[in-house]
């Protein structure tokens, strides 16, 4: 037990010198595991001020049958935390053409819409971000854009190696609407990037694993290049490759309105 | 193949926007391959040969060609398609445009599909033309949609955006043909003729929208000038005629829309008043009465991959008493608040690749309704099929869901993308 306290104060230290930041005297291990988690999803989801990647996304039955997605994703960071994204689908040939645009806010339900080419046709999309897959995958919408760091109770763990990366291993409790009923995740301390998350249900049982396969440096920012979501229960996994990552190309604000979605902006989508 | 790249160079030479050789690169080709059959499972027809029991059949070949440049996009949607039934090729051109830039407005002009409003499946200020014979047998949705050959204009801030259309061409909506549906006829055996308003300027029909998202509300306001799409019959005389004539009545209608979330989930409504140009008093049963048209409707995902949507229609109207006062003896008659709810269902499975979904009409005042059952499955990520039913019934055959009682059917699609 006292290995224990001793192994989640010396992680605690750790990642408060990382991140730069003093720990707070008197902070508990519990705040310092959420301001972990804050910097964790500003490094995986709001690197840069804008994003622009080629999206490729395999979603893999257990028999081998394979389905692309092929996406441009378009992000921008607002003030407030907020952040909008346009997803412009080039294929399988069904949905090329599609967008998704998401106005992501923090601890409120997002503005989600969706253009279908062959209608031309802008829907405003009813879906919990928690509760739905992203475009089938194995991913959640949250996985994709990021949960809010207020919808967990999180606690360190323990400091892990994970494959010769130093890990903060954090586990977070929903305190809100989730897919999960416990989920732990192995954060890396130079990056904050999360190397591999696992995803536990009401009985307590592992059904999803998230794995970050590849991290490049892209204009000064580690990213991750290759990730993958298994459904351990299903056997069913989805693997996603980042390609042409850049940051702060200098998206407008006219790319993230039902006028381009109706009217996509040629010069981002290749 | 050879011919697709002799046309396509035919096309871009008469277009003379930029070297073949670049245009060869760059140009986008896709499109499908459609098999497409209806069956009607009443055992009823109507007479005449193209009245058994299927009511559609068709192999489709749909070509787009997509072609940006710097200063525009060059866009076709072109069917090649044989109908099963009448055993005769056609052709259809879906879409043809050209988009440019000026300044800080976008101008499209061509034949284009045009969506308005946010209802589900419900129209007021979607004054575009529709294809209800495709509708109602099972055919894919976005034939529910007629192109119209227009000049839009797109203008405005990231804030507010306007849309300004200008339609020289009118185009009626496609009714269901009365030589493949059963369905009600106030003249029957009566000769018909239809006059559609004259090609002049100053028929040409303009529709504006002013649109933007304020507090995460999507709002637009609404202006149509133009006709009724739907044919008004005029009789030659009432008490015996002899001949029936399908006129176009001039249309005016002022909206608006909103829609966005709440309630936790996202809730939509829409206004509009169909001013009747030609019928203000009511007095002429030949031409429709003015009306106001609403609908509220709320969408909600309970859990993982299942929406529920629900939506109420409203439509009242104007100058009842002089519609009955003048209405002939023996006609139905329309109710002065004529109500229309829907509910949809849609739940998906096995990575989105299953659906399984209901879209259901009832009206409380007309006593009809119109069930549309589909389940589509994609069995690849070129291949998808669908069955979809289309159920109609009511208490009376003269109503708008209830005339097509004996046209329940069943359809059975499958397409291959590429």
């Amino acid at each position: 037990m006292m290995e224990r306290v001793l192994l989640v104060v010396l992680a605690v230290i750790v990642v408060a010198q990382e991140g730069g930041q003093a720990p707070l005297r008197g902070a508990s291990p519990l705040e310092d595991a959420a301001s972990l988690v804050r910097q964790s999803q500003e490094a995986f989801h709001r690197a840069g001020t804008d994003l622009k990647a080629r999206v490729k996304m395999t979603l893999l039955t257990k028999e081998g049958q394979q389905r692309l997605r092929d996406l441009m994703m378009l992000r921008k960071n607002e003030a407030g935390g907020n952040q909008r994204y346009f997803l412009y689908f080039h294929g399988p040939a069904d949905v090329r053409g599609t967008v998704l645009m998401v106005y992501k806010y923090p601890n409120q339900e997002d503005d989600r819409w969706l253009f279908i080419p062959a209608l031309n046709l802008v829907q405003r999309v009813a879906a919990r971000d928690s509760r739905s897959s992203f475009v089938g995958s194995d991913f959640s919408y949250e996985d994709v854009s990021g949960r809010d760091v207020e919808a967990d109770t999180h606690k360190v763990l323990r400091a892990e190696a994970l494959e010769s990366r130093q890990t903060v291993v954090i586990e977070s409790v929903p305190t809100r609407e989730a897919d999960y009923a416990k989920k732990l995740s192995w954060i890396e301390q130079v990056t904050f990037l999360p190397l591999k998350e696992e995803y536990y249900d009401v009985q307590g049982a592992l059904y999803k694993v998230f794995t970050a396969d590849e991290i490049r440096d892209v204009q000064g920012l580690p990213t991750v290049t290759k990730r993958t979501m298994t459904n351990v229960k299903t056997g069913h996994k989805t693997e996603v490759v980042f390609e042409n990552v850049a940051y702060n190309v200098g998206l407008g604000e006219d790319i993230f309105t039902e006028r381009a979605l109706r009217k996509p902006p040629e010069k981002w989508l290749r | 193949m050879r011919g697709v790249f002799l046309g396509v160079a035919l096309l871009s030479a008469g277009v003379g926007i930029v070297p073949l050789r670049v245009q060869a690169e760059e140009l986008l080709i896709h499109g499908f391959l459609q098999a497409n059959y209806d069956m009607r499972v009443t055992g009823q027809h109507p007479p005449g040969p193209e009245g058994g029991d299927f009511l559609f059949g068709e192999e489709r070949f749909q070509l787009r060609l997509d072609k940006s440049g710097e200063k525009g996009r060059l866009f076709i949607r072109t069917d090649f398609f044989h109908d099963a039934v009448a055993n005769r090729p056609d052709l259809e051109l879906r879409e043809a445009y050209v988009d440019t830039s000026m300044g800080g407005s976008d101008v499209r002009v061509g034949r284009q599909l045009l969506i308005w409003g946010v209802g589900d499946y419900l129209f007021i200020n979607d004054i575009f033309a529709k294809d209800w014979g495709a509708y109602f047998s099972g055919r894919p949705v976005e034939y529910l949609r007629v192109p119209q050959d227009a000049l839009k204009l797109d203008l405005g801030t990231n804030k507010v955006s306007a849309e300004i259309v200008a339609m020289p061409f009118f185009q009626a909506d496609k009714l269901p043909s009365r030589n493949r549906f059963l369905q009600f006829d106030p003249f029957p055996g009566v000769p018909r003729s239809t006059q559609e308003p004259a090609l002049e300027f100053q028929n040409t029909e303009l529709a504006a929208r002013l649109y933007g998202t304020t507090w995460g509300f999507d709002t637009a306001l609404y202006l149509y000038r133009g006709f009724f799409r739907m044919p008004a019959l005029e009789a030659n005389q009432m008490t015996a005629p002899t001949l029936i004539t399908e006129t176009f009545p001039r249309l005016v209608v002022y909206g608006a829309s909103t829609r966005g979330n709440a309630l936790g989930g996202v809730v939509s409504a829409e206004v509009g008043y169909y001013d009747s140009l030609q019928g203000q008093a009511g007095h002429n049963p030949a031409i429709p009465n003015s009306s106001f048209r609403y609908f509220v409707g709320y969408q909600q995902q309970p859990w993982e991959d299942f929406t529920v949507g629900l939506q109420y229609y409203g439509e009242l109207m104007s100058h009842y008493d002089a519609y009955r006062a003048t209405l002939p003896s023996g006609f139905p008659a329309q109710d002065r608040h004529r109500q229309l709810m829907t509910l949809r269902l849609t739940q998906l499975f096995w990575n989105q690749t299953l659906r399984l979904g209901i879209f259901a009409y009832y009206s409380p005042t007309d006593q009809d309704y119109y069930l549309i059952p589909e389940i589509r499955y994609s069995i690849s990520d070129n291949l998808w099929m669908s069955v979809t039913g289309n159920i109609f019934g009511g208490r009376r055959t003269t109503t708008f869901f209830g005339q097509f009682d004996a046209d329940d059917n069943l359809a059975i699609t499958m397409r291959y993308e590429f």
